[in-house]
């Protein structure tokens, strides 16, 4: 276990750029941004937010991972995902139906909402992370409009909630286990697989690294 | 005051330190809160993600209030109406997110009837009153140490998603359920209230700003 304890450091705000210091977006401290190395992790000292968190080769996995996301969610959306049997009669549903299960009456809100949270939102990120970091990992410069994208992309990260649909999944489950005989599709597993990619993703993203990639006076 | 240096760790957990830290603010500048680089006072938007600067949002009391208020709306015929309706050959079965959980415990899955009372019920209420307790607490003088109200916070935000569960699970049981005569499910009105609470309430602490948990000072180290 390293741990550095944090200490007093003679420089004052003042002489270092503003491009070189860091404030914590959760309680305002400032920081002189002194990249940790790879594998370590640089914490606000007073709220312990991370704050810059590199990995090696990070970029070309996150890519990858976002790809795998973006593969898993189109086979997870469209086959069976579970299949339910009542004396003789036989259902299958898709995540894809799950989410047009408002779409009669006045729900239809509901159903877009639903399809929004678990499909369209976790793979529009895992799109607009390939498209911010694929010319970052080569060493070129951004494509346009990497910066809205980026910006978006974390906007958005509350509002992906696949993981919940999949604690959503086994709760049904339990709810109509004495109504009718419950199978699981090919799709469950895709879907179960496709959260763990995203956990392990996000783990792997430092957003400082990439804001800082995307810095327009910086690359000049 | 000279700056404090940011803590680097390998493994393990951070040390608790009660160090004053300098704040941009008090540096005359102004930080992104989504890329985290720093400006000066007076500049409105971030040159680098493009982000509206705020050195604290101030007015943003005001949306808090307004989104726990309409979350707070959506969540009491949320509990009134029917989440589910449930139609087998003999019966047709309307149940409550309280009336579906006690159904599931009586089955003797206290399990699953733990999970849907904590994410619909339990949840939802802490959240109302946690996201109203850091509201006032930064209007007037509390017991609860930053420390302790940053969590706080961080728990809320962490965990108010997972209140869309018990959405989820209407929208997997009317799409699976639809076994003409013998068994269908539909949801009922109150699917779509409770998933507005639960979407209000997400608005309202992601408009709360953190970093006036930590202005004053005298607070921040009781």
């Amino acid at each position: 276990m390293v741990t550095v304890s944090a200490k007093i450091r003679e420089s004052s705000a003042s002489l270092v750029p503003e491009a070189e210091l860091i404030a914590c977006p959760q309680c305002d401290a400032l920081y002189h941004a002194v990249p940790p190395r790879p594998g370590e992790r640089a914490l606000c000292t007073r709220c312990h937010t991370v704050l810059i968190q590199p990995r090696k080769g990070a970029g070309l996995r996150v890519i990858a991972l976002a790809v795998s996301v973006m593969i898993l969610m189109l086979g997870a959306t469209f086959f069976p995902f579970l299949q339910v049997r009542v004396a003789g009669l036989h259902n299958a549903s898709s995540v894809f139906d799950a989410a047009l299960a408002f779409v009669d009456g006045p729900m239809v809100a509901l159903s877009v909402a639903v399809a929004a949270l678990i499909v369209l939102i976790p793979v529009l990120r895992a799109f607009l992370v390939v498209y911010v970091l694929a010319p970052v990992v080569f060493d070129r410069s951004p494509w346009p409009g990497a910066i809205a994208a980026f910006r978006l992309s974390e906007t958005l990260k509350p509002w992906s909630m696949a993981e919940i649909f999949v604690i959503g999944v086994a709760v049904a489950l339990v709810k109509i286990s004495d109504l009718a005989r419950v199978d699981y599709g090919p799709a469950f597993w895709m879907f179960a697989a496709l959260v763990v990619v995203i956990t392990i993703q996000d783990g792997y993203m430092c957003r400082w690294s990439i804001w800082k990639s995307l810095d327009k006076e910086a690359r000049k | 005051m000279p700056l404090v240096d940011l803590e680097i760790i390998g493994q393990g957990s951070p040390q608790v330190s009660d160090q004053p830290v300098v704040t941009a603010r008090s540096r005359g500048l102004v930080a992104c809160t989504r890329c985290t680089r720093v400006w000066p006072m007076g500049q409105d938007f971030c040159s680098r993600c493009g982000s509206a600067l705020v050195s604290r949002h101030t007015r943003s009391l005001q949306r808090v209030w307004a989104w726990w208020a309409m979350g707070l709306i959506c969540y009491v015929p949320a509990n009134i109406y029917p989440m589910l309706r449930t139609r087998t050959l003999f019966m047709t079965d309307e149940s409550t997110i309280i009336g579906g959980a006690v159904e599931i415990a009586r089955h003797g899955s206290f399990g699953v009837a733990a999970i849907i009372l904590i994410a619909s019920v339990l949840i939802p209420v802490g959240k109302f009153i946690a996201i109203a307790y850091l509201a006032l607490s930064l209007r007037r003088k509390v017991s609860m140490s930053s420390h302790a109200r940053h969590k706080l916070y961080e728990v809320v935000e962490f965990i108010g998603r997972w209140s869309m569960i018990d959405v989820f699970v209407v929208a997997i049981l009317s799409s699976l359920v639809q076994l003409s005569a013998v068994a269908s499910i539909n949801p009922g009105p109150a699917a779509i209230t409770f998933a507005l609470s639960v979407i209000f309430t997400m608005l309202a602490a992601l408009s709360f700003d953190p970093r006036m948990i930590w202005d004053n000072p005298e607070e921040s180290h009781p």
